[in-house]
């Protein structure tokens, strides 16, 4: 019975997870008004609070690059290509609005081809987080980018966003992340429930859904989860590493060859919803205080940058996480995972972790090569 | 490029030189050097009197010396991605101990040479001298060893004797590759956020403290007064810092002078700047991209600020005599946009020199020329850096020098190594065709990493937009 349960579940997300424009009509159908959010590290708690949807924008499994060429040479990523292309395409057509974070060079002159391209169509609301996030002035600063975001979020829904109003979204995603860090412990340990592919599916809707609603479903399916006997895995175990790693053909390839996902580093999973935000106090500065406490992250400034903190963490997730060995995607012209690539081979390695680093692309259609370097890797666990 | 080399040149030159070897005797006698990124408030460190060097003035001269690709594959070689910016793998293949180095024969002690090196041989009529065997014979003066790639750590590792002493004698004698590792890092990203992570690991490699300056990208021409609240925060932390770092109170009165260095060295780059809006211009605006070396390591010292008083006094005689370095008359007059490809610089030059183009606006002028009265000022001149600022100011700069200084078109360069800068040139073409009403070209290229430059197609590119603007020119008549 619970087996079944949590089969159909998964499938409910995965439906979800590969259908984000029906999300999008059906919202607008309510009359919502819905919120695109570009990465890294955007408040959506600020959206929220205003009565609309945030609908994370990551790129696409199914699109291609064309008309995003009138604005951007070939060496950027296609995480920020393909948002400017279904912008550009219509596929975004129905947002109310846009946030663009600015926290990596591509990101950077992308938020003024955005702005410049949905120019009297859609309105981009910059954010520029700054990157000694912890000292006070850096708290400051964050407060005072949230408050033109929360600002600008305000025009758009026409409602004001009241200090009780934002508390009550920072309860709702505490435990939308609360929620999702079991989940991913869960599929961990019940690798025989739930596939990779699932996994993701699961993770990536979390995206697309207003969180309450992903959230009664996913503590549904962790209490199922969390029911299950104890599984006896044959296969192996990894931790998954990189910006983005949501194909399911991709993924599948781990499926065939017995490879679960333990814990994952992944700016689009687990990366962001590492840390909660205070339920009590200035609701703006728990957000803010919130980003301060993010850490180990390639996009981050660490300002004990002598150490190889992120480095070692990382090696920490595996080892605890039960895993033999890590998988690093690497997203095509990322040059901030590319820049901490070399000192994340070096923990690895210190600590005898076997790894391998697969160059990947959302517009890649063939993973033959891929898939026989997934092999080869399972072979050496 | 011009053979004549006026007394302000000669100055600019040697005030880079003596930052180097400065930084070279200071770290001798044991004391701090620091490495800083160009943009930088170099007030900060002068105030302490440290010695800093700067890693992209220092991967544009390696780059400069054709030892750009052999950096940049060391480099890779420690697993960093060739898609990351060419000087940032350049600098931290140094970092990281790696040297271009000249290759020695243990034996006999001498450098093997390469026989593909080397200038043809010329008799006194200035006839290449031709072989017995039908090619040119190559002067034997101008011919170079092989470069071969070394490390420093390798090198300290080995017993002392003969293979040690010739090996540390083999790395390449040029300044940028004799430069001291660092104490100390400086870091300020408001050129790129690249720099985060490439100045953390430089304090990894090297295990030295690091100090940051944060300046996040700005949406707005203005700079908002909670931009300044943050980064001002940030020059007290750094204050403090560095007190901690050299033991010594910050000296307000050495600040200052730095400061007054800085603005005079800035409003003379300006004025040396505008020489040339003159028509026909008397240099070539390439000449500024050498120049820059100055603004970037020395703006603070009263030496750079003098060494452009120098050349500012020999441009106004050149445009009295009607004299211009430029080694072709002026047909067409363009504004070069972004870093020139280092390596590749006579490649670059070549075409435009074949059609009578001379660059008469750089980027550089505006971006550098900034001056203030106070630390808030200063603050709000260090936001505005030639890759923190929004489109809207981008285009005004950019407009703003094509217009002053009379440019028929623009060349574009889209450069592989910086994404920060390259990643809203096409909407700046466009605007600058729709305001200005002079075609752009667009090539492809690097300034770092010559592998990334293609010769053929930036001729043709060229060539495209020379026709444009004869097109354009002739419109304007009829
Ligand atoms: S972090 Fe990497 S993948 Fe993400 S937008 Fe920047 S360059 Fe692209
Ligand atoms: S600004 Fe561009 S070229 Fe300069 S260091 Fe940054 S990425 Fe490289």
């Amino acid at each position: 019975m619970s087996m079944e349960k949590i089969e159909s579940l998964l499938k409910e997300f995965a439906e979800i997870s590969e259908h984000p424009h029906r999300q999008i009509e059906a919202f607008k159908a309510e009359g919502k008004k819905v919120i695109g959010v570009l990465p890294y590290y955007a408040p959506e708690e600020l959206v929220y609070a205003a009565g609309m949807v945030p609908m994370g924008i990551w790129g696409s499994n199914k699109k291609t690059i064309s008309m995003a060429k009138e604005y951007c040479a070939t060496f950027y990523c296609t995480i920020a290509q393909l948002a400017l292309e279904m912008l550009l395409d219509g596929t975004l057509d129905d947002l109310d609005g846009l946030i663009t974070p600015t926290i990596c060079d591509t990101l950077r002159p992308m938020s003024q081809n955005f702005r410049v391209a949905m120019k009297d169509k859609l309105p981009c609301i910059f954010l520029a987080h700054p990157q000694q996030r912890k000292p006070a002035f850096g708290l400051q600063f964050t407060m005072d980018q949230y408050q033109h975001v929360k600002s600008e979020l305000e025009k758009i829904s026409g409602n004001t966003i009241t200090d009780e109003a934002l508390r009550e979204a920072i309860k709702v995603y505490n435990r939308s992340r609360a929620a999702r860090r079991e989940f991913v412990k869960l599929a961990g340990e019940h690798p025989d429930a739930v596939s990779a592919v699932n996994r993701s599916g699961v993770l990536r809707a979390a995206w697309f859904m207003i969180k309450d609603d992903h959230t009664a479903k996913l503590e549904a399916l962790n209490a199922e989860l969390r029911a299950l006997p104890a599984c006896d895995w044959k296969g192996k175990k990894i931790v998954t590493s990189g910006i983005i790693c949501d194909n399911p053909k991709l993924l599948q390839i781990f499926d065939e060859n017995k490879i679960a996902i333990a814990a994952d580093d992944v700016a689009h999973e687990s990366r962001p919803i590492r840390v909660d935000a205070a339920e009590t106090g200035d609701p703006m500065m728990a957000l803010a205080q919130q980003f301060a406490d993010q850490d180990y992250d390639i996009l981050l400034y660490d300002e004990f940058s002598s150490q190889n903190r992120r480095g070692d963490f990382v090696v920490k997730q595996v080892k605890d996480s039960g895993a033999q060995g890590l998988v690093l995607f690497m997203q095509q012209f990322c040059d901030p995972e590319e820049m901490e690539y070399p000192y994340l081979k070096k923990a690895l390695d210190a600590a005898g972790i076997p790894h391998i680093k697969l160059g990947v692309d959302q517009q890649m259609r063939d993973f033959g090569q891929a898939s026989t370097a997934i092999q080869a890797f399972a072979d050496v666990l | 490029m011009a053979k004549e080399v006026s007394p302000g040149v000669l100055a600019l030159r040697k005030v880079v030189e003596d930052v180097y070897a400065d930084a070279r005797v200071a770290k001798k006698e044991g004391k701090l050097v620091g490495w800083s990124s160009s943009k930088f408030p170099c007030e900060l460190a002068e105030a302490f009197g440290l010695n800093v060097m700067y890693p992209e003035n220092q991967a544009a001269g390696i780059a400069a010396n054709r030892d750009g690709e052999i950096m940049c594959k060391a480099a890779e070689d420690l697993g960093f991605d060739n898609d990351i910016c060419g000087y940032t793998r350049i600098s931290l293949a140094y970092a990281a101990g790696k040297r271009a180095s000249r290759k020695v024969d243990l034996e006999t002690g001498e450098y093997v040479i390469n026989p593909n090196s080397g200038k043809p041989l010329k008799d006194e009529n200035g006839k290449v001298v031709m072989g017995e065997d039908g090619k040119p014979v190559k002067d034997p003066k101008t011919m170079q060893p092989y470069t071969v790639l070394d490390d420093i750590h390798e090198i300290e590792a080995l017993p002392d004797g003969r293979e040690k002493d010739l090996r540390r004698a083999a790395i390449k004698p040029y300044r940028q590759m004799q430069m001291p590792q660092p104490d100390f890092v400086l870091c300020c990203n408001n050129i790129c956020n690249c720099m985060t992570k490439w100045y953390e690991n430089i304090a990894r490699m090297c295990n030295v403290p690091l100090i940051m300056i944060d300046i996040p990208y700005n949406n707005t021409v203005e700079v908002h007064d909670t931009n300044v609240a943050y980064v001002r925060a940030q020059f007290d932390h750094a204050i403090k810092q560095l007190e901690e770092l050299t033991g010594k109170k910050f000296d307000e009165k050495k600040f200052e002078e730095a400061c007054a260095n800085a603005n005079r060295t800035a409003s003379a780059w300006l004025r040396v700047c505008d020489y040339l809006q003159y028509k026909p211009a008397p240099y070539s605006g390439f000449d500024l991209f050498n120049h820059m070396a100055d603004v970037v390591t020395a703006r603070g010292r009263v030496q750079a600020a003098e060494a452009f008083e120098q050349l500012e006094k020999d441009l106004a005689e050149a445009v009295k005599t009607g004299k211009s370095t430029t080694p072709f008359p002026e047909k067409y007059r363009v504004m070069f946009e972004g870093i020139p490809c280092w390596p590749k610089l006579p490649n670059l030059f070549k075409p435009l020199k074949e059609h009578g183009v001379n660059v008469t606006a750089v980027v550089y002028a505006p971006a550098f020329g900034f001056v203030y009265n106070n630390m808030d000022e200063m603050v709000r001149a260090y936001y505005k850096a030639p890759n923190s600022v929004c489109i809207e100011q981008g285009v005004s700069w950019r407009e703003g020098i094509c217009k002053d200084n009379k440019v028929d078109g623009v060349l574009v360069h889209y450069n592989r190594s910086c994404k920060p800068w390259s990643g809203y040139m096409a909407e700046m073409q466009r605007r600058f065709t729709e305001d200005l009403g002079i075609p752009c070209a667009g090539f492809d290229g690097d300034q770092a990493d010559p592998r990334n430059f293609n010769e053929a197609q930036y001729e043709t590119r060229v060539q495209g937009l020379v026709e444009a603007m004869e097109a354009n020119a002739e419109n304007k008549e009829g």
